[in-house]
């Protein structure tokens, strides 16, 4: 792990947090995985690092168990 | 106007006349436009072959249709490919729109300097045709039997034998090399019992060519999910003589015989071309596949083109890819008839072509999987993307709806000689010279059919086996194969790769890299 940052680094977790649930509301089950898809895909672009994102898939491939 | 099917004669062939045939330098089975672009690269070279087809026409339907400019400069130097492009729709904008919006939209060559354009469209027959007519340039070197279906194939250590059945009965053909030109069915394939590995994705395309008068301009139009076309992908392509390609998506459980009838297919394409009057021309229904030999040289007998390896027809890489095969090993194996390299050359056209293959297929199952994606997660992706993309830029470039055919770069190999990184990346060994301006012509064709050492702003060092050509580097030709560089040397192989380059080599420098770049 290098390129990826796993330390705490997002000010005001909780009110993001907060604001993720918030944004899924009233969302069907298949409109919030759509809505995941489409939050990812733009996250990576703005990341723009392939090797963070390579980190970023191992680990949530990883802590899914 | 509709294509006017004409027959090739079936003649005689020698042995059923009674005349003893010896052995022959080449037998090329398949007079497609694979195997007969190889008779006349052969031809080209000095190499007589023999050209047998179980058919006596060209192919029925445009099948192949986009020529790329990789394709075309190859086609040039075999002499087609100006009767191609004044023949063909010229094109390089290519739209992609989802449900009505457009999406994406692509500029094939926003640069300069190229003879060829970027891909024009012309139906498989006329290339055919085209090739056909150019082989009978060569009468001493290219004998074409039209009706001679090869039915058995037995192979041993230094040549091969096939046996070909006519109207008028069989006879048995030797040959130094056996080149199974015989598309993506390969009947040789089948009779060595090869394994054609690969995956089949479950879909359905209905493909049509019709006749339409309108004033469409020359672009690819790609949808996904039109109204006219609910949930499902199409694609829209100008050709000659008021000809144009349709595709649509059907479905994996539709049934392709029942799709073929006239009473189906006219109703949705009535939907497409929004009530133009139109006639069909030709209809059929593909899957698509993407798959490839492990090895495509097999002792004696080499597979080239389809027969090799197929992909899904978005991105048109399945005949620009053949013909790079082509050109791969046409001086290949044309140097080792001649006693001029040794047989481990035709393991670097397996090697080279392998590794051209793969791309092709990556490619391809990119943009399969983009278009035709598995219920799930892959469609979830997918319609993310297509729904990003009406808001976001990043997401445009995302949406695939094909990955147009490149030429080749050949990675590092055994047979690619020194490289000088302070050369433009563009240039590197292994890589197909990218034409430019060079006086009243272009570089390509000043290359003419063998080894070039080229001195661009120096006179470049005389040797054995390569021709020495010094051009002065201007415009395009300077930014292409100098950059900031003051002069240098390029190996140029006869396919138009490049095998080495340096800044100020000597004489033994370019002869290693020679006797590399031929295998010995």
């Amino acid at each position: 792990m290098a390129a990826l940052v796993t330390a705490p680094n997002l000010p005001d977790h909780d009110g993001f947090y907060a604001e993720l649930l918030a944004a899924h509301k009233g969302l069907t089950e298949a409109e919030s995985a759509a809505m995941n898809a489409r939050l990812v895909l733009i996250l990576a672009n703005h990341v723009g690092d392939r090797e963070a994102l390579r980190e970023a898939l191992a680990l949530a491939r990883k802590a899914g168990g | 106007m509709p294509y006017d099917y004409q027959e090739f004669p079936y003649v005689t062939p020698p042995p059923l006349r009674g005349m003893t045939e010896g052995r022959k330098p080449a037998v090329i089975v398949g007079a497609g436009p694979i195997g007969l672009a190889l008779a006349v690269d052969l031809a080209l070279r000095g190499v007589p072959s023999v050209v047998l087809d179980d058919n006596n026409v060209v192919s029925v339907g445009s099948r192949a249709i986009c020529w790329a400019k990789r394709s075309l400069e190859i086609l040039d130097r075999l002499g087609v490919a100006e009767r191609m492009v004044a023949k063909g729709v010229t094109w390089k904008i290519g739209r992609t729109r989802h449900r009505d919006e457009e999406v994406f939209r692509f500029d094939l060559l926003p640069e300069g300097g190229h003879k060829m354009p970027a891909f024009i469209n012309l139906q498989q027959y006329y290339v055919e045709q085209y090739l056909v007519e150019r082989c009978r340039d060569f009468p001493d070197l290219i004998d074409l039997r039209f009706r001679n279906r090869v039915t058995a194939v037995e192979r041993f250590d230094d040549h091969a034998v096939a046996t070909v059945e006519t109207p008028e009965g069989s006879y048995r053909i030797e040959a130094d090399w056996l080149l199974a030109c015989d598309g993506a069915g390969s009947p040789i394939r089948r009779m060595m019992g090869l394994d054609f590995a690969g995956e089949l994705f479950e879909e359905r395309f209905l493909i049509a060519d019709i006749v339409m008068k309108a004033d469409f301009p020359s672009e690819r139009w790609f949808w996904f999910e039109p109204t006219f076309h609910p949930g499902q992908s199409a694609l829209l392509h100008k050709q000659p003589d008021d000809i144009y390609r349709i595709d649509l998506q059907l479905g994996w459980d539709a049934d392709p015989e029942e799709e073929k009838k006239p009473e189906k297919v006219i109703p949705r394409i009535e939907k497409v071309v929004e009530g133009r009057p139109f006639t069909l021309d030709w209809v059929s229904v593909y899957t698509f596949q993407c798959r490839r030999l492990e090895r495509f040289a097999h002792g004696r007998v080499v597979f080239v083109g389809d027969s090799a390896h197929v992909v899904s027809p978005f991105g048109a890489r399945g005949g620009n890819g053949g013909l790079q095969d082509v050109d791969n090993i046409g001086w290949k194996l044309a140097a080792v008839l001649k006693g001029e390299a040794g047989a481990a050359l035709i393991e670097s056209y397996d090697a080279e072509r392998r590794h051209g293959a793969d791309e092709n297929i990556l490619n391809s199952t990119r943009a399969t999987k983009f278009m035709t994606p598995a219920p799930g997660i892959e469609r979830t992706f997918r319609d993310a993307v297509l729904a990003l993309a009406a808001h976001a830029p990043f997401a445009r470039g995302m949406v695939n709806s094909g990955r147009l055919s490149l030429p080749c770069a050949y990675p590092p190999s055994p047979f690619l000689g020194p490289d000088e990184s302070a050369l433009p990346a563009g240039t590197a060994p292994g890589r197909p010279c990218p034409d430019a301006p060079v006086g009243n012509g272009w570089l390509l064709a000043r290359l003419g059919g063998g080894f070039t050492l080229l001195g661009l702003d120096c006179d470049p060092p005389e040797i054995e086996g390569a021709a020495s050509l010094r051009l002065d580097a201007e415009g395009w030709l300077r930014r292409r194969y100098l950059g900031e560089a003051a002069s240098a040397v390029y190996l140029i192989r006869p396919d138009q790769h490049i095998a080495a380059r340096w800044l100020a080599p000597t004489a033994e420098d370019c002869a290693a890299a020679l006797a590399v770049a031929k295998g010995l």
